[in-house]
């Protein structure tokens, strides 16, 4: 199978992989560039914990090719703190606990930041809905929702 | 699996044509992944469009009407404000397929020639008279919505056929769409019943033009010319309302699987036909947005 080469900006630097046009990008951040934060759960893009944003837009990365990558701009859970520092949703996941098995939290905290990038005031109802295809079987989502809220508030407080 | 990215639709169709096995047009790919992975379709060739100039570009013409590039995502369509205000029923039949992750991805385009009968952006596009520019080796033909379906997974494109951009009409004045689709949840689930109404009026309120259909209860989506012309010359009085209902019933030609039976998508079709034209008629009529 011929290998194809990309050229692509994770999470700030400038990557370059050779991958088999069968491969997701999901595939690519794990098993090539080693960014294993976005999980695969179904692989069919219901169940949003491998949710990563490309050229601004969040997506499912099991549902881009890695070939398709090229030329774009990809961040990943990874890019979310500052260093040492964490994003303020990291920190307060932590303080409300909003995770369990930890499986699908990168993919939420990469979904909530796009939300909040775009709305800096949503509703529940907003966050809800904005967070129904990122599934959670442990928290009953309700800690997750009132995280996102009180980050939202903290961050326009901020600015 | 050879993997191309041209740059026009015409070396995008020259490639389908000299491709071996099966061929797959990838735009948003929220279907062709998911048939990959899942071993369902494998294809052999997979042609990505979305390094052709334009194709997620949203043009609004001098005369109102609207060209859509092929691989404007869901996302897209829905944060344009003035296509929402003159297409509400497309957008928001758009706007119901999968998650917020599937929206940044999915296209009307690929919708369509997906082919499930459940299509939700289907119906929505058959009520606004939307046509697609098809490329081939011989140039560029408008092809109605209605003729590209032909069943369950299958269109009337032939090899070396690629949709190459999407004309909305223009509104007119006093119009109004709306499309609403029953599912046992209240997100991300595949349509009972859609339904889509596209009405026009006089300025009294009497409807003058009007266009009903239905996904999801038959092999393809329907256009129902009858219940149009039961609302043409009326306003949207409880009599029509049941006339419509009547015939949206008699339309439809379901099965059942596990997502309804074919009297209860029978029954929910006339429910909804009526509660659709409710909200197509209010926004003919400038109450609603």
């Amino acid at each position: 199978m011929k290998t194809i080469h990309v050229t692509a900006t994770v999470n700030g630097d400038t990557v370059e992989y050779l991958c088999d046009p069968r491969e997701t990008l999901l595939d690519v951040l794990r098993d090539r560039l080693n960014l294993t934060g976005a999980k695969e759960g179904c692989g069919t893009g219901d169940c949003g914990a491998c949710s990563v944003t490309v050229d601004g837009r969040l997506v499912c990365s099991c549902l881009i090719l890695g070939v398709e990558a090229e030329g774009k701009t990809i961040t990943t859970v990874e890019g979310m703190a500052d260093g040492e520092t964490l994003h303020p949703l990291q920190k307060k996941f932590i303080e409300y606990a909003a995770l369990q098995c930890g499986i699908c939290t990168p993919g939420i905290l990469v979904a909530a930041k796009s939300l909040l990038e775009k709305n800096p005031d949503p509703t529940e109802t907003e966050v809800r809905y904005w967070l129904a295809g990122n599934l959670c079987r442990c928290t009953g989502y309700d800690k997750i929702i009132r995280a996102v809220l009180d980050t939202a508030a903290d961050m326009r407080e901020a600015s | 699996m050879q993997y191309h990215s041209p740059n026009t639709f015409e070396d995008a169709a020259a490639l389908a044509v000299a491709a071996a096995g099966v061929t797959r047009f990838l735009a948003g790919g929220t279907d062709v992944l998911v048939q990959l992975r899942a071993d369902i379709i494998t294809p052999d060739t997979v042609i990505d469009i979305k390094n052709i100039p334009g194709v997620r570009d949203i043009t609004r013409h001098d005369d109102g009407s609207w060209t859509l590039g092929v691989a404007t995502s869901g996302a897209e369509m829905r944060e344009h404000v003035e296509l929402g205000l003159d297409w509400p029923g497309v957008v928001e039949a758009m706007d119901l397929i999968g998650s917020t992750q599937v929206q940044g991805r999915a296209t009307l385009v690929g919708n369509l020639c997906n082919g499930s009968p459940a299509a939700d952006s289907v119906p929505a596009m058959v009520t606004a008279g939307v046509e697609f520019s098809v490329t081939n080796s011989e140039g560029t033909r408008r092809v109605a919505v209605m003729d590209i379906p032909a069943g369950p997974g299958r269109t009337h494109l032939a090899q070396g056929d690629v949709i190459s951009a999407v004309h909305i009409p223009a509104r007119g004045a006093r119009g109004g769409d709306a499309y609403l689709r029953f599912i046992p949840r209240t997100e991300m689930d595949i349509a009972v019943v859609g339904c889509a109404i596209n009405l026009a009026l006089d300025a009294a309120g009497v409807i003058t033009q009007a266009s009903v259909s239905l996904g999801a209860v038959a092999p393809t989506v329907l256009r129902l010319d009858e219940a149009a012309e039961a609302l043409i010359g009326c306003t949207l009085d409880e009599a029509t309302l049941d006339k419509l209902a009547t015939a949206a019933s008699a339309a439809c030609n379901p099965i059942s699987d596990k997502r309804g039976t074919i009297e209860f998508r029978t029954h929910v079709a006339g429910v909804l036909a009526k509660r659709t034209a409710k909200i197509a008629y209010a926004r003919a009529q400038g109450v609603t947005k």
